[in-house]
């Protein structure tokens, strides 16, 4: 059994409300995993319920094999990174980093030793002395870092670690998160409401919501096939269209577009009837009138790189496309009529 | 027109110099006459520590040496107990999560503010001979744990509100029992309230007069009800002194009470 963590149909109710419904998934060893979902989808609890902090209603937790589900938080190997850090104010930033060594009981040369590498590991060797309330909110993110990674966790779970940095320090966190969980091969377990996130640093994500987990997949396979309307709503941005569907052949489907316009599409369903059609922006081209769908344009909306483009197709059916602001892209008028190419089996045809 | 600031009202001052006079003067006219030199307690016969000698030398230091030191016994060993007591009670209450009767456990650990002392002294005095038990040290030490628990209990509690769990949670995470978690991390946090409840319920205990008196006992005497029974043979000097030096400890304390309490509360 080489999974670092399986949830076994874990349940998880407060009273009369439900957090968790029957939640299966499996996390591998050296695996930088997220769990992601809009706010109040269960993330922190299923993590929680990892940690020991929280009952588990119904279901087991196995990691590594072993079941935990019942075991108090400080008998299990798992370490958390808290989102508001809960570094102990009364501490020193070595004695933070220090003290889970400390309770596993190493000696007082070993555990300093060790600690003061975790502190040069995350560039913070020179603060060992100072209280966690003189350090910066990146700094003492670091130091809450160093302190989880310390005592050599087999899973590392982190609850939003980076939504209290601000967006630049974000960014370099990001890259040096990963690198991290890299360098060390410990498991970690990712949570965020954040796509752009999650799609930068995992190997796997599960997408959730409501208690459910929708998709379980790489970035690519959550971006690009998307199971469902919430899966594709929610990862990246996505035209959702409203469409009848002529044929379905395999994961190949027939459908035709609003205004009478056919296609061929990937497909996360086998029922014939109206799904929803999801098309991404960026997969759409501008092109010369005469070929494929025709469409006016009613605004160019100037983000930088790119520009995005806002046409509706004949019969009125609103579409964003988004184009690259290269030196030679020719910006479309306002009011002028133009044709629209869809990459074969771009799109994606839904489940509800 | 623009808010005129309380300052402008009519009459600001005179009221305020009024409130300020029936609040302090007494306390001012005792503490300028502990020093005087002459055994009248109207008269100014020149500045001197007469009394404070008498207090420690005079005829009636014994008596007032043995209350002194059962109020300091009983303070110290009331506060000591009513923190333990509402230390665990705070925890109880705020760290238990929801528990069958939290409001009524609530109510009845505040209940001594609430209920007018002379019913607690009578009732503790004739609770105390009901069960046979005999009045002295020992039931003045009980009295006193007993009221000194809210006092203890509110800024014990106001502070451990203000810790969020994620502490203890992030020590537990990090391989500490739950007693290692309480001993090393939320006790330290929690320590600003602590000693302030401490202090808080040392004062009221030092200076508790009218339960003491009820269940005290005869022959035995704290400083309170030692220095009321020397007052009902006519005000002497030395009483000034001995009320200035206790005022002194009182203001020691609250002072102490409220730095400690404003320094946790810049560090959480
Ligand atoms: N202690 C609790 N008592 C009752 N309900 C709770 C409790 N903790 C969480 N819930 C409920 O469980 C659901 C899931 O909460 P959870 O904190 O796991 O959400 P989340 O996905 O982490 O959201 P966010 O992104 O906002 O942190 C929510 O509906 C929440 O209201
Ligand atoms: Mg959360």
């Amino acid at each position: 059994m080489n999974n670092a963590i399986d949830i076994r149909m874990v349940t998880k109710t407060y009273g009369t409300v439900t957090a968790l419904k029957a939640v299966s998934l499996s996390i591998m060893d050296n695996e930088f995993f997220t769990l992601l979902g809009p706010s109040g989808c269960g993330k922190t609890t299923l993590l929680r319920m990892i940690a020991g902090f929280e009952d588990v209603t119904q279901g087991d937790i196995l990691l590594f094999g072993q079941n935990i589900a019942t075991l108090d938080p400080n008998l299990r190997p798992v370490n958390t990174v808290f989102q508001q850090y809960a570094l102990f104010p009364h501490m020193s930033v070595i004695d933070n980093v220090a003290f889970g060594l400390k309770m596993k009981g190493l000696d007082l040369p070993t555990r300093t030793a060790r600690a003061g590498e975790m502190l040069e590991m995350v560039h913070l060797s020179s603060f060992a002395d100072r209280l966690p309330a003189q350090l910066s909110g990146g700094q003492q993110q670091r130091v809450a870092l160093a302190r989880a990674l310390a005592p050599q966790p087999k899973v590392l779970l982190l609850d939003e670690p980076l939504s209290a940095l601000d967006l630049k320090l974000r960014q370099a966190m990001r890259m040096e998160l990963k690198q991290l969980q890299q360098d060390t091969g410990i498991t970690f377990i990712f949570v965020t409401h954040d796509q752009e996130e999650a799609l930068t640093m995992s190997n796997r994500i599960a997408v959730m919501s409501a208690g459910h987990v929708q998709q379980i997949g790489t970035p690519r396979d959550i971006y690009e096939t998307p199971v469902n309307r919430f899966v594709a709503d929610f990862i990246g941005e996505t035209n959702l269209l409203e469409v009848d569907v002529a044929s379905i052949a395999g994961d190949r489907a027939q459908v035709i577009l609003p205004g009478g316009h056919a296609i061929t599409c990937s497909t996360a369903t086998h029922d014939a009837g109206r799904h929803h059609l999801s098309i991404r922006p960026e997969r759409l081209t501008l092109v010369p009138l005469g070929a494929g769908m025709e469409a006016v344009v009613d605004q160019v909306i100037y983000l930088g790189t790119d520009l995005q483009v806002l046409v509706r197709l004949d019969g009125g059916t609103p579409l964003q496309v988004r184009i690259q602001n290269a030196a030679r892209t020719q910006v479309p008028a306002p009011g002028s009529r133009i044709g629209l190419h869809l990459e074969e089996g771009a799109a994606r045809l839904l489940a509800d | 027109m623009a808010l005129r600031s309380v300052r402008h009202y009519p009459s600001f001052f005179s009221i305020a110099m009024l409130c300020l006079i029936i609040l302090y003067a007494p306390l001012i006219v005792v503490m300028v006459y502990s020093f005087n030199d002459s055994p009248s307690i109207t008269n100014w016969g020149g500045l001197s520590l007469r009394w404070y000698f008498d207090v420690f030398t005079g005829p009636e230091a014994p008596r007032f040496r043995a209350a002194a030191w059962n109020s300091l016994t009983i303070a110290v060993l009331a506060a000591t107990i009513a923190t333990a007591i509402a230390t665990a009670a705070a925890l109880a209450m705020l760290r238990a999560g929801k528990f069958k009767g939290r409001s009524l456990t609530f109510a009845l650990i505040n209940l001594p503010l609430m209920v007018p002392e002379i019913v607690i002294a009578v009732a503790t005095l004739i609770f105390f001979t009901m069960i046979g038990f005999t009045t002295g040290y020992l039931t003045i030490l009980i009295a006193h744990i007993t009221f000194c628990i809210p006092f203890a209990y509110l800024p014990i509690a106001a502070r451990l509100q203000g810790i969020d769990g994620s502490y203890e949670a992030a020590a537990r995470d990090l391989y500490a029992t739950r007693a290692q978690s309480f001993w090393l991390v939320l006790l330290p946090l929690m320590a600003p309230g602590v000693i302030s409840g401490y202090l808080l319920a040392f004062i009221i205990s030092l200076d508790d007069f009218i339960i003491t008196n009820f269940v005290k006992g005869a022959g035995m005497e704290t400083l309170p009800t030692a220095i009321f029974g020397s007052v009902k043979q006519g005000i002497k000097p030395n009483i000034m002194a001995i009320s200035t030096l206790m005022l002194g400890v009182s203001i020691l304390f609250v002072t102490l009470s409220y730095l400690i309490n404003r320094k946790g509360r810049q560090s959480p």
